[in-house]
């Protein structure tokens, strides 16, 4: 049993966490993550690291309540406990050598990010964050970001706060008046990577992408996690629990992605529905 | 005296009844059947059936215990050389091991020598009360890597001899291929959670949700005092054919299926766990793998379900019982045939239908065999223009698994073979100084009975290196 060291709503639908677990906090490193299981017989999800306290042995998560076991997760308060949390799994993202960075995230995708973001500011890098949210109230991390770099862009879907638009748009505006990233990391819905990616191509600019499907042991096992990049004109499959989750954005097939990533669309509404349910009542 | 030239039949559920529910097929032998088949040993002087199991279970002195009413002697004697009866008496492939060597055999059928095993463990289980006791501690601590049968054998070999062992295992639930990969049909959960609750018993402490390579390496678990490693990592990685359509919604590889329907318990209708149900499903391979993901389809629910197989009958590696109970059941075995495509809903008008990318059917190709190979198997051909569609909305790949690269990814100097599999010496001993290895993770896919040898010849070396210094 893992157990909860600290909650706090960061918005109406994103919640962090500080879980008890030494031997995660000990090893993890910017980009990788954990899965974890709320309660016995729970479903396992993958979760981002975004920070550790290797004194405390605490390791920081941030989720956005999307279905039932991430609402089962908001349900638990601090000094509770979770059945189960391993990792940390995946590889960590390649910082080496990269001296000017764009990170560009989107909603819980910056959840993701800040610890990335972070790890190039303490690296001396030169970092430029945009990040996106829908509107308003689901901003999260402002203030976090605005620490770790050194130019930061927010956008709304609505304009109900900064500025209005997606993140390609400054991205674009950007690379169009002569700016160079060594390298630029998206992390957020796959669409939004997609544009990404295709907004960076003209220019040559390397992107790297943060992957997330569907996963269930997060080892290697089960292969549920895969995805297909095209590498020179071959079509390759990779897991993205231990080959990723962090691929090159130009070699991966998002349309299959985002595909696959609607598998169990119908049976995740009606779990959410009756997880809500099974709240309500209680 | 006569003999019975048949073995005493096994009574199983009705395949009507057992192809809905997941309670175990085979009821298991009741004691005045265990007897009478038990006199149909011939108690050989020569012991032909003892060479023919991995770990050479001492075959005609447990029957002559099972003759005598002495069960409990009999486990003893099983106990000698195994430390699964339970498991190894159900999913052994006895037919190419302990029975095929059968003296019985070379004229009738051989002595269901399994079936006894199973029978003779069942009833120990069911009446031994008291715990295990732990012996003298002796000061010497142990890691093993894995919880399948070599890991778990392992770790209680060592532990009765009062070694500190601690297992550490990637999963939440303890047990490997026995939890998330066999179905409960076939090997009831509570069997292998009693084992682990044995070694509990014994002082064996089993760390869940530890990757070594990940949350802790093999270097870090000797800088932790551990004076030597037991990697018993099993063969997970799963093989696709790579033929176009196998990442369409409804393709599975027959560990992340089963793991569903296993370890994340979808076979009790959980409602926490997605999984495909229902319409019609192909399987792809002819192993136990391939039976286990079939029977367990038909069980949630699967209108038809297909084996699809390249080569023939006789090739099958399955299981024989397996595949008997499976064809009763129903499953549709496709033989001779290669899938070459599988085939996906698109809606060219509307690209957010959602049924686009969902499996429609597999395109197959009919087999013949053609000359033998290296290993002396026939190769299968593909028959040219003999392409033909099965209509299906689920695929599972069942095409075998491979050793996962982590370990050896993190741990330097730990040599494998060009299949991944860890090189070790006949003490199990790896090119790694105190690592030792065994099971699927040295040779690659292959049975719980061997894992579970490997693991106590690993358990000799491993006392015989650290009680000397
Ligand atoms: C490597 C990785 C890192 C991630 N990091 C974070 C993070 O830091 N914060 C965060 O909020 N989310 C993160 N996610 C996504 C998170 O795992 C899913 O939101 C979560 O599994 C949803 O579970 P649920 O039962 O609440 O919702 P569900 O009802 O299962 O699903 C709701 C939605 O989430 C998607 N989803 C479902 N299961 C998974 C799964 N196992 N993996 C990925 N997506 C899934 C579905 O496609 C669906 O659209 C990450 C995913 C991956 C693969
Ligand atoms: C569906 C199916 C049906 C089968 N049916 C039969 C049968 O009828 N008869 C038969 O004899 N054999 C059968 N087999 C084969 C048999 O189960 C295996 O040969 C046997 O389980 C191998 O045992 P093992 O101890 O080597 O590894 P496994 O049982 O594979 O166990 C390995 C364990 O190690 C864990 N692990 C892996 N990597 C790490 C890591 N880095 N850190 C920590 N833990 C890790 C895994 O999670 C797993 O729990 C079947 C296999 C499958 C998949
Ligand atoms: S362990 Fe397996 S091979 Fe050996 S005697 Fe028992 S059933 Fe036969
Ligand atoms: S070979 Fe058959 S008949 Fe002979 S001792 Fe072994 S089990 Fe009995
Ligand atoms: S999550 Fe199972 S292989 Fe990646």
């Amino acid at each position: 049993m893992y157990r909860i060291v600290s909650k706090k709503n960061l918005n109406p639908t994103v919640t962090q966490m500080e879980i008890e677990a030494p031997l995660v906090a000990n090893k993890a490193l910017p980009g990788q993550f954990i899965i974890l299981r709320v309660d016995e017989d729970g479903e396992r999800i993958p979760l981002t690291v975004a920070g550790v306290d290797k004194t405390r042995g605490t390791v920081k998560i941030i989720f956005q309540i999307v279905g039932a076991t991430t609402e089962r997760l908001n349900h638990k308060n601090e000094g509770e406990h979770i059945s189960d949390f391993v990792g940390p799994l995946g590889v960590p993202t390649h910082t080496e050598g990269v001296k000017k960075v764009c990170i560009v995230g989107g909603g819980v995708g910056c959840a993701i990010a800040m610890p990335v973001a972070q790890a190039f500011h303490e690296q001396g890098a030169e970092v430029t964050s945009i990040i996106g949210f829908r509107s308003k109230d689901l901003l999260i991390l402002e203030d976090e970001f605005r620490a770790c770099s050194d130019r930061l862009i927010v956008m709304t879907d609505d304009g109900s706060y900064a500025r209005h638009g997606n993140v390609t748009v400054p991205l674009k505006e950007m690379l169009e008046a002569g700016e160079r990233f060594d390298l630029i990391i998206t992390i957020g819905p796959l669409i939004m990577m997609k544009f990404v990616t295709l907004t960076a191509k003209p220019f040559n600019v390397p992107v790297t992408v943060s992957m997330n499907p569907i996963m269930v042991d997060g080892t290697g096992m089960c292969g549920g996690c895969r995805l297909t990049l095209i590498e020179d004109g071959k079509r390759v499959t990779k897991f993205a629990c231990v080959d990723g989750p962090d691929f090159n954005g130009y070699e991966v097939d998002f349309d299959e992605a985002m595909s696959r990533g609607r598998m169990y669309f119908d049976y995740e509404r009606r779990a959410h529905e009756e997880t809500c349910n099974l709240f309500k009542n209680a | 005296m006569a003999l019975n030239p048949t073995k005493h039949e096994m009574p199983t559920q009705a395949p009507e009844v057992r192809a809905h529910n997941f309670r175990e097929v085979a009821e298991g032998y009741p004691m005045e059947v265990a007897l009478e088949e038990a006199k149909r040993c011939l108690n050989c002087k020569n012991r032909p059936c003892v060479s023919g199991c991995p770990v050479n279970v001492n075959i005609p002195d447990f029957i002559t215990k099972i003759k005598d009413g002495d069960f409990e002697g009999a486990y003893q004697v099983i106990s000698e050389s195994s430390s699964l009866p339970a498991v190894c008496g159900r999913v052994c492939p006895q037919e190419t091991q302990c029975e095929s060597k059968c003296t019985m055999g070379i004229k009738f059928e051989p002595v269901g020598i399994g079936r006894l095993e199973r029978f003779v463990a069942d009833r120990h289980n069911a009446n031994a009360a008291e715990k295990a006791v732990p012996p003298a501690p002796n000061g010497h601590r142990v890691a093993i890597v894995g919880s399948g049968p070599s890991g778990l054998t392992c770790a209680g070999d060592l532990a009765k001899k009062g070694y500190k062992v601690s297992v550490f295992e990637a999963l939440h639930t303890a047990g490997g291929v026995l939890v998330y990969g066999i179905p409960e049909f076939r090997l009831p959960k509570s069997i292998v959670a009693k084992e682990v609750e044995t070694l509990k018993e014994l002082g064996v402490e089993i760390e869940t949700n530890v990757v070594i390579g990940k949350t802790l390496t093999v270097d870090e678990l000797f800088d932790m005092g551990f004076e030597a490693v037991f990697i018993g990592s099993g063969a997970g990685l799963p093989n696709f054919m790579n033929i176009p359509g196998e990442s369409l919604k409804g393709v599975y590889s027959a560990n992340e299926f089963l793991t569903r329907s296993n370890l994340m318990k979808a076979y009790l209708d959980h409602p926490n766990t997605p999984i495909m149900k229902g319409g019609n499903v192909a399987v792809v391979g002819g192993g136990n793998v391939a039976m286990d993901a079939a029977r367990t389809a038909l069980r949630l629910g699967a209108g038809h379900v297909y084996i699809v197989y390249r080569r023939s009958m006789e090739e099958l590696p399955a299981r024989r019982e397996e595949v008997e109970h499976a064809m009763e059941e129903g499953i549709d075995f496709r033989l001779l045939n290669n899938p070459v495509e599988i085939l996906g809903y698109r809606n060219p008008d509307d690209p957010r239908d959602p049924k686009n990318g969902f499996v429609t059917g597999m395109r197959c190709i009919r087999m013949e065999l053609g000359e033998p190979d290296a290993k002396g198997r026939r190769r299968p051909v593909p028959i040219p223009g003999s392409e033909f569609t099965l209509d299906v909305d689920t695929v599972i790949m069942a095409i075998g698994t491979s050793p996962n690269p982590l370990i050896k990814n993190t741990t330097e100097g730990l040599e494998v073979n060009a299949h991944g599999g860890i090189i070790v010496n006949e003490d199990g001993l790896t090119s790694r100084e105190h690592v030792y290895a065994g099971g699927d993770a040295v040779t690659g896919a292959a049975t719980v009975i061997s894992a579970m040898g490997a693991g106590k010849i690993a358990a000799k070396a491993i006392d015989e290196a650290l009680s000397a210094n």
